[in-house]
């Protein structure tokens, strides 16, 4: 049992002063996250919430994601956990303002449009309702199939609110389970006892799992991280008498951090990668003098079943879409031999889709890493025992996410799953077949090195682009894609489910997904693009135009502009506009629409973007070694 | 623990929570006295200070305190008992 403290970050024993150090202006803003990435507990999360308040009061310039608002309706006292919740955001960039309507109004907050919560125009919406609250009225002695009609009851009631709040906001909704604060009036059988509020805490949250998973809601599951931590860290019926906190004081970071997580997940923040080091790692022991009879793993020591099973945390991982790499001091001889020739390994060669084992230093390494698999630093976590690499790397790539390991392996799966680096929302068979498409892509990139022309090279791939337009099957991988991407995207605009839900319907929209596959095999959904009708004119302009970085070199924009022209001339456009809206990471695709042929507009964008023209009569496709078929219906 | 040990324990409690650093506390003052000393600040006074003098508060104590005197007093009475 660790607590709800953030046991994985490091502690900075400076910190603060640092925190009184930090000056209003520009640097006050990743000073202030730097701050936040550090073990802080309630009080320091406090504090730091007012210096930000202070220093940065209103969202900066830069962020890496849209400023997130967020409504908290609650059915008690929540006001102790806001600043922990903004803290989260920090923690991950990202800017979280915060509105709770007065505790018990939140219905009469959703259902009048007039109401200051309309006003506040959530982004996200968080059900924190209280088991007292949600339960009021169960109760033991009653008909059985009564108090089962009831808990039916108010699981509908709830799923009735979340669909106002969808409709009302068009926004990511997250629902926190029951905290189980009641006491078992049977033992071990309490599920015996109909009523009990005990049992009913457990049937409601199995009954909330259902709902959410089919209104497409979120849960913040409180009743998991009490599992683990204990109920007396999270709360404390003192403080619910006395001023009805649900939530104990002392776990707000650790719930601020969770709901974060949601909320940066949902924006496609979650880290992609897990970088593991080697030695004493994977292993005890070094492999280069110990060798590979005198490394620790797998059965006869309790140390080498602990490395077993970390290897396995992360084999399992990588089978739901982490990407795994390897970043280790050593020989890359020594390094792979384990990997092909020791028994007890659970982690094989062919799933590490980025190996580097060498002696320059780890910094270099990440980078190396990151620009190979095409993802960002700030999607790497580095996995590595030693504390003075730790640091290290912690100081040169702050993006990094660096967990704080305790000194016994057999605790690491527990630390990476509390720190939630990969929380995720949904799974999609993308996912699934994730860490096959990187090993795919290491083996193009091989032959793509051994060929000598290019043109020779791609029509060796033979590559097919299979298209359709949005459809409810891809739906939720292409809600994922659009809020994600970062790179290969030309106006990072994001959506929820229930916009691109409109336009599958929509027949007078422009919408494309296209699927690669090739000789190495299935590269999943590679491009999305968006178009609509500027009203009263014949122009289609393209407000969403994304791909995925592992195909790049390969002519797919030019194939993916081929069809988005044939649809367009289907529609009956005249004329194509692309759109060019910088970020920080979308500097790639500056000159994509220059690169098709588009000219610039005389009339800019209504921000510091660029607008590109490309009239479709007498415009003839451009020449690719790619295949497009439409998807057979 | 000697009383201006105490105090001063309870004062960068106070300072802390209440972001204030010019707070100093005397036995007679009261939530009146201090500014921002709401019910809300005092949950988290009462968490912190459980937390550093490693004592455990009753609901009904809580509530039965009127100033920072019986407060000191309060705590002193549970750290020595929590020694014994």
């Amino acid at each position: 049992m660790r607590g709800p403290e953030l046991h994985w970050l490091p502690r900075q024993a400076t910190w603060s002063q640092a925190l009184a150090s930090a000056v209003p202006g520009e640097a006050a803003w990743p000073a202030l996250c730097a701050l936040a990435r550090s073990r802080i507990d309630a009080l320091e999360t406090r504090t730091l919430d007012r210096k930000r308040q202070r220093l940065v009061p209103e969202a900066p310039p830069g962020l890496v994601a849209p400023p997130i608002r967020l409504a908290v309706l609650a059915s008690s006292t929540v006001d102790h956990l806001l600043p922990a919740i903004r803290v989260g955001g920090l923690r991950r960039d990202l800017w979280i303002e915060t509105y709770t309507p007065d505790y018990g109004q939140y219905t009469q907050a959703l259902m009048d449009p007039a109401s200051p919560l309309h006003a506040f125009r959530p982004t996200a919406v968080l059900f924190a309702l209280d088991s007292h609250h949600l339960l009021a009225g169960i109760e033991p002695g009653g008909d059985p199939t009564e108090i089962e009609r009831r808990i039916t009851q108010i699981g509908d009631d709830l799923a009735a609110q979340w669909a106002r709040a969808r409709q009302a906001f068009r926004c990511q909704v997250i629902q926190q389970t029951l905290l189980p604060v009641f006491d078992p009036l049977f033992g071990s059988n309490e599920h015996r006892l109909p009523g009990s509020q005990y049992w009913a805490v457990q049937q409601l949250n199995a009954t909330l799992r259902q709902l959410a998973d089919a209104e497409g809601v979120d849960l913040l599951a409180l009743d998991a991280v009490v599992a683990s931590d204990g109920l007396a860290a999270w709360h404390d019926p003192a403080l619910w008498h006395r001023a009805k906190q649900e939530v104990h004081p002392s776990a707000a970071p650790g719930y601020g951090d969770r709901v974060a997580r949601l909320l940066a997940a949902a924006l496609g923040r979650s880290s992609k990668a897990l970088v593991l080091d080697l030695d004493n790692t994977l292993w005890g022991g070094v492999i280069g003098d110990d060798g590979m009879e005198g490394i620790k793993l797998g059965q006869g020591s309790a140390l080498g079943e602990a490395f077993v099973t970390f290897q396995r945390y992360a084999r399992d991982l990588s089978r739901r879409g982490v990407i795994l790499a390897v970043c280790s001091k050593n020989d890359e001889a020594n390094a792979i031999e384990p990997f092909e020739k020791h028994p007890e390994m659970v982690l094989k060669r062919s799933d590490i889709a980025c190996f580097v084992a060498n002696w320059t230093d780890k910094a270099a390494n990440l980078r190396e890493i990151a620009a190979r698999l095409n993802i960002g630093l700030d999607s790497l976590v580095f996995a590595d025992d030693n504390p003075a690499e730790r640091a290290i790397v912690r100081r040169e790539l702050p993006m990094v996410a660096v967990p704080e390991l305790p000194e016994d392996p057999t605790l690491w799966p527990g630390t990476l799953a509390a720190a939630g680096y990969f929380e995720s929302l949904r799974l999609t068979k993308e996912d699934l077949e994730r860490s096959g498409q990187y090993q795919a892509n290491l083996r193009r990139g091989g032959l793509m090195a051994s060929a000598t022309d290019l043109d020779g090279y791609l029509r060796s791939l033979d590559m097919r682009a299979i298209w359709s337009r949005f459809d409810r099957v891809g739906q939720a991988r292409t809600v994922q894609l659009i809020n994600k991407t970062n790179q290969f995207n030309l106006t990072t605009r994001r959506v929820t489910d229930e916009e691109i839900a409109a336009l599958i319907d929509d027949e007078r929209a422009l919408t494309l997904q296209i699927r690669l596959t090739d000789t190495f095999g299935d590269n999943g959904i590679i491009a999305i693009v968006i178009g609509m009708f500027e009203p009263g004119t014949g122009d289609i302009r393209i407000d969403t135009w994304l791909m995925s970085c592992r195909v790049l070199g390969r002519r797919m924009e030019e194939e993916t502009l081929n069809l988005v022209v044939r649809q367009a001339r289907a529609l009956g456009a005249e004329r194509l506009i692309g759109v060019y809206r910088p970020t920080a990471k979308n500097g790639m695709v500056r000159a994509h629409y220059q690169k098709l042929g588009f000219t610039p507009n005389g009339t800019p964008a209504d921000d510091d973007g660029t607008e590109w023209v490309l009239a479709l009569d007498g415009w003839t496709e451009l020449p690719t070694a790619i295949v497009s078929e439409a998807v057979a219906r | 623990m000697t009383d201006p040990e105490l105090y001063a324990g309870l004062n960068e409690i106070f300072r802390q929570v209440l972001d204030d650093d010019t707070i100093t506390l005397t036995p007679s003052m009261t939530a009146e006295d201090v500014e921002g000393w709401d019910s809300m600040n005092h949950i988290f006074i009462v968490v912190e200070i459980e937390k550093r003098f490693g004592v455990k508060f009753q609901a009904a104590e809580m509530e039965e305190l009127k100033n920072v005197g019986e407060l000191a007093a309060l705590v002193r009475e549970k750290v020595a008992a929590a020694r014994r």
